[in-house]
């Protein structure tokens, strides 16, 4: 799975792009865990680029959120598309993992 | 196959109140002021057509318990929480208790919820019926005389009048009991729990509740992808949404909408129940999540549109 990586600042941002699911979340978990395992890692993932999200994908997510928060470290995501988001909603991921609406704001809330 | 559900609420009955009972009544009577309801003659299609479910009923407080009516003439159920009651109740007012009655319960397993309505069923206090409780735990008499015994009930289980038999199933293994094809699987839940798919007369029908889905990739290689491969009706345990399911109440040994669907997908299921609610739950967030899952088929699915609906008790699904 392509997976973009950036830094702003002391931030890294991943993009994945294309669907979260059975055969791109184990790629996308680990690349997620690389990032949020050192001390006080703070990490954004840029959805903006990603049509779809299964339970793979939500595991994926949360096992990096479990992770960072063991860190001390923080994690947030932002650019949802109205189907991502629809998505975490219906799962409730919105009320565990900080979701922005946008990058501006996930970087903003981040530092 | 004809599926009656008694009791669908999860982990422990949970009644409506004062409270929650007016505020439907109070709904309606708005609703029916707003639509110019005037005539008598009109309530009842007014209930029917105009009314959400979580307005004009509820999905229930009885724990778990469900009928499979296959034909025969025993009686089969899976479970025994406190919609037993009314099952029971509502057999001997329908038949009357000179009958001598035959019951074949598939358990589970035993925690509390799924064995409490046992010692309100009538039919096991007259002499004469039988009882068979089938299930895959070795301890289940110790579980229902322990429950039946002093201080916590003043009935003793042992001197109960009518026949009660504890059959030990093996899981993987299919039994034909009285004409039901029957296959039990292990299932995650502490202290193990037991899924049943039946099959009868060409239908499937698969009792899955209590049952933690943890694996994250769920793929054809997942066993229970086989156990619920083409029924016609999946009962599932969808206590949890996804995220409460594999962070604050991970190992609670439940599952979630989110995983119901992807699993009733890839097993080209027909009729996905969703069951054993959160009892933290009210009339409307149930229907909002039954709308939720609803939509997440809709996003997800790459086959048929799978039917989806949230058990109630009172719910008759014919298959």
């Amino acid at each position: 799975m392509e997976i973009n990586e950036r830094r702003e600042g002391d931030i890294v941002v991943l993009g994945p792009v294309g669907r979260l699911n059975n055969d791109t979340s184990p790629e996308f978990q680990s690349r997620l865990l690389g990032a949020v395992g050192a001390a006080d890692a703070r990490v954004l993932v840029d959805f903006s680029r990603v049509d779809y999200i299964s339970s793979a994908g939500l595991r994926a997510l949360m096992a990096a959120s479990k992770a960072s928060k063991a860190a001390g470290g923080r994690l947030a995501v932002t650019g949802l598309n109205p189907v991502v988001s629809e998505i975490f909603t219906i799962s409730r991921f919105s009320y565990v993992v900080n979701v922005f609406e946008t990058l501006a704001q996930a970087l903003c809330a981040l530092r | 196959m004809l599926i009656r559900f008694w009791g669908t609420r999860g982990s422990l009955p949970a009644p409506l109140n004062y409270r929650a009972v007016r505020a439907k009544v109070r709904e309606a009577l708005l609703i029916g002021l707003e639509r110019g309801l005037q005539r008598a003659a009109d309530v009842e299609a007014f209930i029917d057509r105009e009314l959400a479910f979580a307005v004009r009923g509820t999905y229930g407080g009885n724990s778990s318990c469900v009928e499979l009516v296959t034909g025969g003439d025993q009686f089969v159920l899976c479970d025994l929480g406190t919609g037993v009651r009314e099952f029971g109740n509502n057999l001997l007012a329908k038949y009357g208790p000179a009958r001598k009655y035959q019951f074949d319960v598939f358990l589970s397993h035993l925690h509390w919820d799924h064995i409490m309505g046992f010692p309100f069923f009538t039919p096991a206090f007259i002499p004469g019926n039988l009882i068979r409780i089938h299930g895959c735990h070795g301890a289940m008499r110790e579980a229902f005389v322990r429950q039946q015994s002093d201080p916590c009930f003043p009935v003793d289980f042992r001197t109960l009048a009518a026949t009660i038999e504890f059959v030990e199933l093996k899981p993987g293994q299919r039994y034909d009991i009285n004409g039901l094809s029957v296959m039990p699987m292990l299932q995650n839940h502490a202290n193990d729990s037991y899924g049943y798919r039946f099959e009868h007369a060409g239908k499937t029908v698969v009792y899955s509740t209590d049952c933690e889905h943890k694996y994250q990739i769920l793929d054809e290689r997942y066993p229970f992808v086989e156990f619920f491969r083409g029924a016609d009706v999946l009962i599932f345990d969808a206590m949890y949404s996804l995220a409460d399911q594999i962070s604050v109440k991970e190992d609670w040994g439940h599952s979630s909408n989110i995983v119901a669907v992807e699993l009733a997908q890839l097993a080209g299921v027909k009729h996905l129940v969703m069951y054993h609610h959160e009892p933290i739950h009210d009339d409307r967030m149930i229907e909002r999540i039954l709308g939720e899952t609803r939509r997440y088929d809709e996003i997800s699915r790459t086959g048929a549109a799978l039917t989806i609906t949230s058990a109630y008790d009172g719910l008759e699904i014919a298959v």
